[in-house]
């Protein structure tokens, strides 16, 4: 009998934690796929962040390092210099990434540090039981801005891979979705790309990829699904940010 | 025999981690403790070693946590304000129980303090600093020689009991030139760390994974137990001190450590001079603490002991701890920056002695 | 017993660090015990530079000198700051270009050389210093001068070796009259 479809040998069989509904595992396996169509699944290692991924490490095959909150950029940045010839990559939410750990993420894209991140941006903190995230959109209600958040008060999202792409150290940023089928296959190939430019010993390469928390956001899936295309795209544009390298070879 | 040579203790850092095998350094610009980044980041790539400055002490000493992680002998070095920041990763690497170096040259607090000398992070040191159930082996050198030696065997100690170890000078001891010389250190048998390092597969089955989170409180109190059983090893294998002058009956005990030990033994020698026989226990581990030191001579130390620091008391506690009670524990310390000499702390001798308490 | 604590005491540029570490590599070569320390921390003021020299064949207990056995001071705040940190029959060294006043004290041996003028007649005000080191080795004998020389050869700047060569012999006259 032909083989339609297996799971990828770069995440291992166990159940997740995540909630019904989230887009964590679908991106958990295109980044899995990603390593395992490379052949690089051997000489990995990730970075697992804290926020809803904080068990990733249990979840991915390869080799896994815990970071505390925010500090994977720099915890990535110690395994790829102590030995460069592996793959390393961070894997990150809004919160790990954007507020507490912005200082890292930004040194280690203007280093050009050889390591791909993935941002997972669902607007929300998750983990935390749904608090105002930096990329929470204005007029967002979370446990935080329950009123909506406020411009005025709260400030305004941030927008991290327009942000990121402006630093010379990053090579390739590219913001995905995961909310349609369609729009899977586009992140799976950012990622993969992201990787592969990794393997050629470019610089920093990142992937945002927009995501549902059904759970924190009160909707279900499907009204997720909608609320994301309605909301989050318009205000963070998919495509690539930025690409020094064009095609790789 | 190695060639002696004239180095700044900040340098010798440097060179001694070199020696001892250190693959990758991870630092930021802190005075006065500068000197160390800067002598890595001029001999580091010229051996095909990773010398990094961070953006700050907080990545500093993730990458840290990072490259131990990844198996290689890592250091990073700050100075009191700096230490602070990076309390979180030290906690971090000592629940995922890494090996790593991390030199402190105290400079003075709280707060941004002062630039100079001081030995006020002993608490910091010993006590915690980062949060939870874990252990720091403190070195304390006096002499830019000590230094050297006490750096290279904090890579080996680190190594066998998968422990972060802190290497802490004051201010004076990273600044001051003395000759030293880079000699073999005794050679310890140092435990493979294929069992655990998260290196990449390369063909492994098993993923290793870097990790202090345990969601499970049966498993993290099982966990801090083990933790307790490699501390108690540590205490038991792992304690030096030098003492001076302890022989027989003696007026009093000092208990110093670092560049104040050397003031000391000055003011012992002014003391000797007036017939006033006063020891000295130098602690080299900070923790762990010598207890049997001072347990060995309370009996025979006639008005019992004084605690002298750049400080305003903190080793004074574990003295305390180790004489429980049994004799006097007295203090004298200088702080933010002040350094007593040896007239100062033989006059606070000399009233003791004579009956003031 | 060959013990010798020293305080260089001067403006930054002076080169007061550097003729304390010159003395410090001499001293090591003849197998004394050696410390050097910058001014750093208490004894330091704005502009100011100092160092503590040891030169021992005793242990060294604190490496900063508090009585000094010698004090050079290339300018008034320094004696003002040392001039009584000085052990009593001590030796203060003090350049009197720059220093514009005599000593207060009657206990210890003075040595007064116009080191800018000295100097200056080698080729540069520059090497004021090493007048100033070339009169403290000659006095206190605490290395031999040939000890110098070769430390000042094997870790000073090659094209002044000559120059500071010739501050030194003049500066050792002084020490002699």
């Amino acid at each position: 009998m032909a083989v339609i479809f297996e799971p990828t040998k770069a995440l291992l069989d166990v159940p997740t934690h995540y909630c019904p509904g989230c887009t964590h595992g679908i991106i958990h396996r295109l980044v899995g796929e990603a390593l395992e169509e490379l052949g690089i699944l051997d000489r990995t290692v990730g970075v697992a962040p804290v926020g809803c991924a904080v068990l990733a490490y249990d979840y991915f095959a390869c080799d896994m390092h815990e970071a505390a909150h925010g500090r994977a950029p720099a915890v990535a940045t110690g395994i790829k210099r102590a030995l460069p010839d592996n793959i390393v990559f961070t894997y990150q939410g809004d919160g790990d990434l954007a507020a507490i750990g912005t200082a890292e993420i930004v040194h280690a894209a203007a280093r050009g540090e050889k390591i791909t991140t993935i941002f997972v941006n669902n607007a929300i903190y998750g983990m935390t039981g749904g608090q105002m995230a930096p990329t929470t959109l204005p007029g967002q209600v979370t446990e935080t801005s329950p009123y909506g958040r406020n411009i005025e008060t709260q400030g305004y999202p941030v927008r991290v891979s327009e942000m990121i792409s402006t630093l010379d150290g990053a090579v390739y940023v590219e913001r995905v979705s995961v909310d349609t089928p369609g729009n899977v296959f586009k992140a799976k190939k950012a990622i993969k790309k992201a990787f592969e430019l990794q393997t050629k010993g470019a610089g920093f390469t990142m992937v945002e990829v927009l995501s549902i928390c059904p759970t924190n956001w009160g909707l279900s899936p499907v009204e997720a699904l909608k609320w994301l295309r309605d909301n989050m795209i318009p205000y963070y544009p998919l495509g690539v940010k930025k690409d020094t390298i064009g095609e790789v070879k | 025999m190695a060639e002696k040579v004239l180095m700044k203790g900040n340098e010798a850092i440097g060179e001694a981690a070199i020696h001892a095998g250190c693959q990758c350094f991870f630092g930021y610009p802190i005075t006065p403790q500068t000197e160390v980044a800067a002598y890595m980041a001029r001999k580091m790539p010229k051996i095909g070693r990773v010398f990094l400055q961070a953006e700050s002490e907080v990545a500093a000493i993730n990458m840290v946590y990072g490259a131990a992680g990844s198996g290689v002998r890592v250091m990073t070095s700050s100075s009191s304000p700096g230490i602070s920041l990076k309390a979180e990763g030290i906690s971090y690497i000592a629940g995922a129980e890494l090996p790593c170096v991390i030199v402190n040259i105290v400079r003075g607090g709280p707060g941004l303090g002062s630039i100079q000398p001081a030995q006020s992070d002993y608490f910091q040191a010993t006590k915690g600093g980062g949060h939870g159930d874990y252990r720091l082996v403190v070195f304390a050198p006096s002499s830019v020689q000590e230094m050297v030696d006490l750096i290279q065997d904090a890579f080996d100690v680190a190594d066998i009991y998968r422990n972060p170890v802190m290497v802490m000078g004051d201010g004076m001891l990273g600044q001051m030139m003395e000759p030293v010389e880079f000699k073999e250190r005794p050679k310890r048998e140092i435990p493979s760390k294929d069992s655990w390092a998260a290196t990449g597969l390369h063909g492994r089955k098993q993923h290793h994974v870097i990790n202090s989170l345990y969601l499970q409180p049966e498993k993290l109190e099982e966990h801090n137990k083990k933790l307790s059983k490699k501390y108690a090893e540590i205490e038991k294998n792992e304690v030096r001190y030098e003492t001076y002058n302890c022989e027989g009956e003696v007026d009093l005990v000092v208990a110093a450590y670092g560049t104040v030990s050397r003031i000391v033994k000055n003011a012992i020698k002014i003391l000797e001079k007036e017939g006033i026989k006063v020891g000295l226990i130098r602690p080299i581990t900070l923790w762990p603490f010598p207890k049997k030191a001072f347990e060995e001579v309370t009996g025979r130390t006639k008005h019992g002991f004084i605690s002298v620091e750049l400080s305003e008391g903190q080793m004074v506690e574990d003295v305390m701890l180790s004489v429980k009670g049994r004799k006097p524990v007295y203090f004298y310390g200088r702080s933010g920056g002040m350094v007593p000499t040896p007239a100062e702390i033989a006059g606070r001798i000399r009233a003791i002695v004579g009956g003031e308490k | 017993m060959a013990h010798q604590e020293i305080i260089f005491a001067g403006f930054g540029g002076q080169g007061i660090l550097s003729m304390g570490k010159f003395l410090a590599y001499a001293g090591m070569d003849e197998n004394l015990n050696v410390s050097w320390l910058p001014s750093y921390g208490p004894e330091m003021r704005g502009g100011t530079a100092n160092c503590s020299v040891i030169l021992t064949n005793e242990d060294i207990g604190s490496p900063l000198v508090t009585d000094a056995t010698t004090v050079v001071v290339m300018n008034r705040p320094s004696l003002d700051k040392f001039e009584h940190a000085i052990v009593p029959g001590g030796l203060l060294i003090m350049d009197s270009d720059l220093v514009n006043r005599e000593s207060e004290r009657k206990d210890i041996d003075v040595i007064k050389i116009p080191a800018q003028t000295v100097a200056e007649e080698v080729g540069s005000k520059k090497i004021a210093n090493m007048v100033l080191l070339g009169a403290f080795v000659e006095k206190t004998g605490i290395v031999p001068m040939k000890a110098l020389l070769k430390a000042l050869k094997e870790h000073g700047k090659e094209q002044f070796y000559e120059l500071n060569k010739r501050a030194l012999e003049r500066g050792a006259e002084y020490a002699r009259k």
